[in-house]
């Protein structure tokens, strides 16, 4: 049982501020993500979580004690490394055992403990090896098993999946949060890889300049990210945003068109839109296509739309050549709103 | 050119220059050392170790190397760590601490000499403060643990840093990773030395061993400055051989002795300190 609390966490690096007043409640056996671009602070903050980095202001709280003062070793966490960190001196079987030894744990314990998770990773047939006769799936397994191992609260992943190549990377990714919702440990998972955010999560943190700028289901980040930023960060290709002119009476002008909006709006916004929601209607915007890229399962358009690029995702099956004028109109029921003065979405 | 054949040609000049100024150097100390003029003999190796002073020399020599290379190891370890922990000023501080090495044995042995004879640093600064009455010979026959002593401490000093050069350089390759692990993993900094630290840093102990065990089997300037005839050592003896009794028979055979004993040790250096099979580091 495991809940983490961080209440008003900042970090300075002398004048450099990485962390601007975290908070954020992870409950019992979730699984969290930190998203964002590197030097967003995420790093920073798992660091701070993990103990291998103090924060300069605020608290940590886990399964309900204050854990900020205390080492690594004492908050009921484990972690996994980005470059895994598995001892190279070590056999696989002591790497997964270093830190049931240095809890002085039987010899016996120690056994049973390292065949269950190297079980759990599938890589029995491996104890024996050194990291060096290891390839790096393998030797990701090994770090995981480690962290798995030590039977934590807590287990934090510092872009795990990093330096794996593609298709390991998918097929770690499901493994992985699998055996994870087995071993009912809380997650922290930090990473800038928004596919494995969205895939793993349970709720994700997009983080932007040293800030949570929200803190929700992969889902409801995807449908209503609550800023631009999250907006224009999550999604491939993100959002598209066209200048929206107030005409009174909750309508708003974009590009020409005339659209419901927020009623009690009566300033310039953003209008936001996903290339998948729009569709090809009559009285649709008129968009001239600048570069045409079937990517198989659809078609990724890049049309020129109010002055502005402007993607949209359209069905394989049509015919489109660059120079085509397309009339595209959005699903309106997912037409998003940004206040461009505070950047955060408008209902 | 032969992309295959560039390496060679490029460490030929090497080779060469080895060729010519040690192997064979070398081929004719050994030829020296086996034979007495008219063909093979091992007369000179039998005059060498049935002479009285062989044993007492070959015990000093080993003596030394024993007292002085666990304390050059555990210092040299020290301070490493602590250069290594060090945020600003490490590279003066590593300055400061391998001045000892720019500075020739002989000098070193002066040095130490200046400060233990009987008109030296120790007596006046221990007569300035009123500890003793009149000025003590530290370095004679009548004390030879203090001229043991003193050699220790001269060694010590002078040839430490070759040492923590090395490790420094070794420690510095080990990834911080590793370290954060350990501390998440529950190891005390103590355990880390001992389970990451010292583990890893096992190619560069057996380089810093190596190297220092085998120039303490060499030790002779020093000794000679600070012990003279006191403490004969195995190098006095082959300069003794060679420049005083003009015996260049026996002073090969005794370097050759000397190099036996230097290869031995390296291979159990190696041998302690490898790395296990299938570890790479």
């Amino acid at each position: 049982m495991a809940v983490i609390e961080i209440k008003n966490v900042a970090k300075r690096f002398g004048e450099y501020q990485a962390l601007h007043d975290i908070n954020l409640t992870i409950a019992d056996q979730e699984f969290m993500v930190l998203l964002g671009a590197s030097g967003c602070g995420k790093s920073t903050l798992l660091r701070i979580i993990c103990g291998l980095e103090t924060a300069t202001e605020g608290e940590i709280w886990i399964g309900g004690k204050r854990v900020d003062h205390l080492a690594p070793k004492d908050r009921g966490i484990s972690m996994v490394f980005q470059n895994y960190a598995v001892f190279p001196h070590l056999t696989v079987f002591e790497n997964i055992g270093f830190g049931l030894r240095m809890q002085k744990m039987s010899n016996d314990d120690v056994k049973r403990r390292v065949e269950r998770t190297a079980g759990l990773m599938h890589i029995e047939q491996l104890l024996t090896r050194y990291s060096g006769e290891l390839s790096g799936g393998q030797r990701q397994r090994v770090a995981v098993a480690r962290a798995l191992a030590m039977e934590p609260d807590v287990i934090l992943m510092d872009e795990p999946l990093s330096n794996l190549d593609a298709l390991l990377r998918m097929e770690m990714r499901a493994e992985l949060k699998g055996v994870l919702a087995e071993s009912n440990t809380t997650a922290i998972y930090v990473t800038h890889d928004q596919v494995e955010a969205m895939s793993m999560a349970d709720r994700i943190s997009v983080m932007h300049e040293g800030k949570i700028v929200q803190a929700a289901s992969p889902i409801e980040v995807y449908r209503n990210p609550a800023a631009e930023f999250v907006a224009g960060f999550i999604g491939n290709p993100p959002m598209n945003f066209l200048e929206a002119t107030p005409q009174g009476g909750g309508k708003f002008s974009v590009a020409g068109h005339s659209f419901d909006g927020p009623s009690a709006a009566n300033s310039n916004l953003q209008f936001a839109i996903r290339p998948e929601d729009m569709t090809l209607a009559e009285n649709g915007f008129p968009a001239v296509a600048k570069v045409v890229e079937p990517l198989g399962a659809h078609l990724l358009v890049t049309c020129e739309l109010d002055g502005k690029l402007f993607r949209a995702i359209l069905d394989s099956e049509m015919q489109v050549k660059p120079g085509e004028t397309l009339k595209l109109a959005p699903v309106k029921d997912r037409i998003r709103w940004f206040d461009p003065e505070t950047t955060l979405a408008v209902a | 050119m032969n992309p295959r054949l560039l390496p060679y040609v490029l460490i030929l000049p090497v080779t060469l220059f080895l060729c010519l100024f040690f192997l064979y150097p070398f081929v004719l100390v050994a030829q020296q050392a086996f034979s007495n003029g008219s063909g093979f003999t091992m007369s000179n190796f039998r005059d060498v170790t049935e002479h009285w002073k062989f044993p007492i020399s070959l015990k000093n020599t080993f003596l030394l190397a024993l007292a002085v290379v666990p304390i050059q190891l555990a210092l040299s370890l020290l301070m490493a760590t602590m250069v290594t922990k060090m945020k600003k000023g490490r590279d003066l501080i590593l300055y400061v601490w391998t001045i000892p090495l720019g500075i020739s044995d002989l000098a070193a042995g002066i040095i130490w000499l200046a400060i233990f004879e009987q008109s030296g640093f120790l007596n006046s600064m221990m007569g300035g403060l009123g500890l003793i009455d009149s000025p003590t010979n530290f370095l004679s026959y009548t004390s030879p643990v203090m001229v043991f002593v003193a050699i220790m401490l001269a060694e010590i000093w002078r040839a430490t840093a070759i040492m923590l050069v090395i490790l420094v350089a070794g420690i510095g390759l080990i990834p911080k990773e590793y370290y954060e692990a350990g501390e998440v993993f529950g190891a005390t900094p103590w355990q880390r030395f001992l389970k990451i630290t010292l583990p890893m840093l096992r190619p560069s102990l057996q380089t810093a061993l190596v190297l220092r065990v085998i120039l303490a089997f060499e030790v002779f300037a020093v000794v000679q400055a600070l012990g003279g005839t006191l403490f004969p050592v195995l190098m006095g003896e082959t300069y003794a051989y060679q420049f005083e009794l003009l015996n260049g028979g026996a002073a090969a055979a005794i370097a050759l002795i000397i190099l036996a004993i230097s290869i031995t040790f390296t291979l159990i250096i190696m041998r302690a300190l490898r790395v296990p099979k299938g570890a790479t580091i």
